[in-house]
């Protein structure tokens, strides 16, 4: 398949690193005991105060993914707004990094943002675009609790 | 809780098994704990309009489950750093999923005792659903 010409343009370069407008959420304990009940996870710290009070955590904390949760109340909004001329899109995976545990009555200051732009070429399907969205969960101490990273991979499909 | 230690994990030993049972009200449940109410995951009318053959497992629920297979190996004193996962295939609720992991590597890191694994989600038939990474680190026996 020969060289297709790069699809990364200027305003894709511009964007990474550009922080969003920062949304702020009380971690609540309610909130986690549901979650952590949905998903069917009876581990007490994050089920039982008491219990987890006995442990290192000194408390109940989230669940690892509870902070996806808390952002769709509200969801902090690109300030930059790219998207691939790519039609075909195929999960890249998402990730998450952990500095700090989340404590209930923490508030979290969430921004998101373009962390990466960069391409493959050769593949099966010619060149592929991957963009790498990250969303960084500050906490009240000014820390850096945890990074969610979600890769999207697009192509153009062959005819 | 039982603890798991550093001293005692071996390369290429096995996260233990994790079996979850997702039902459609587990989907209702998750829907509302999470606030995705994307009609996929609880509206079979819906889901088969949108050419699935049923109602589907959210991607961040098996994340989850994932999470939790980490949390369970790591115990109190351990410590999740990094979970990773690709939603490659879809799961339906009303047969079991299994999360499982695989010890790939160990060792000492600025004085932490990481343990890297390869997991995975896989469906009745042993498909892997939802392959991923998880590096955790483990304290010391003594």
């Amino acid at each position: 398949m020969p060289e297709s010409e790069s699809v990364i343009t200027q305003e894709m370069r511009d964007a990474v690193g550009v922080e969003s407008d920062p949304v702020t959420y009380d971690i609540e304990k309610g909130a986690i005991i549901r979650f952590a009940q949905a998903i069917g996870d009876d581990n007490v710290i994050f089920n039982r105060e008491n219990d987890a009070r006995k442990t290192r955590y000194k408390g109940l904390v989230a669940p690892p993914t509870f902070l996806r949760s808390v952002a769709h109340v509200e969801t902090p909004e690109p300030k930059i707004k790219v998207s691939s001329p790519y039609p075909a899109n195929v999960d890249g995976g998402s990730e998450w990094e952990y500095f700090e545990p989340i404590h209930a009555g923490d508030t979290i200051t969430a921004t998101t943002y373009l962390s990466d732009v960069h391409e493959r070429q050769g593949g099966r399907f010619g060149n592929m675009l991957i963009m790498v969205r990250e969303t960084k969960y500050v906490n009240q101490f000014g820390n850096v609790a945890a990074l969610q990273r979600t890769t999207g991979i697009s192509y153009q499909p062959p005819d | 809780m039982e603890q798991r230690y550093f001293e005692d994990i071996e390369e290429g030993s096995e996260v233990p098994t994790l079996r979850k049972d997702p039902t459609p009200q587990q989907l209702v449940k998750y829907a509302g704990a999470s606030g995705d109410f994307y009609q996929i995951h609880y509206d079979v009318n819906f889901a088969k309009n949108n050419g699935l053959p049923d109602i589907i497992l959210h991607g961040a629920l098996k994340n989850a489950f994932l999470g939790q297979l980490m949390t369970d190996y790591v115990g109190f004193d351990g410590t999740l750093k990094k979970l990773s996962c690709q939603y490659r295939a879809m799961d339906i609720p009303g047969t079991p999923v299994f999360a499982k992991g695989t010890v790939v590597k160990k060792y000492v890191e600025e004085n932490e005792n990481i343990v890297e694994c390869e997991i995975w989600l896989e469906n009745e038939e042993g498909q892997k659903t939802t392959p991923g990474y998880a590096i955790v680190s483990l304290p010391n026996r003594s």
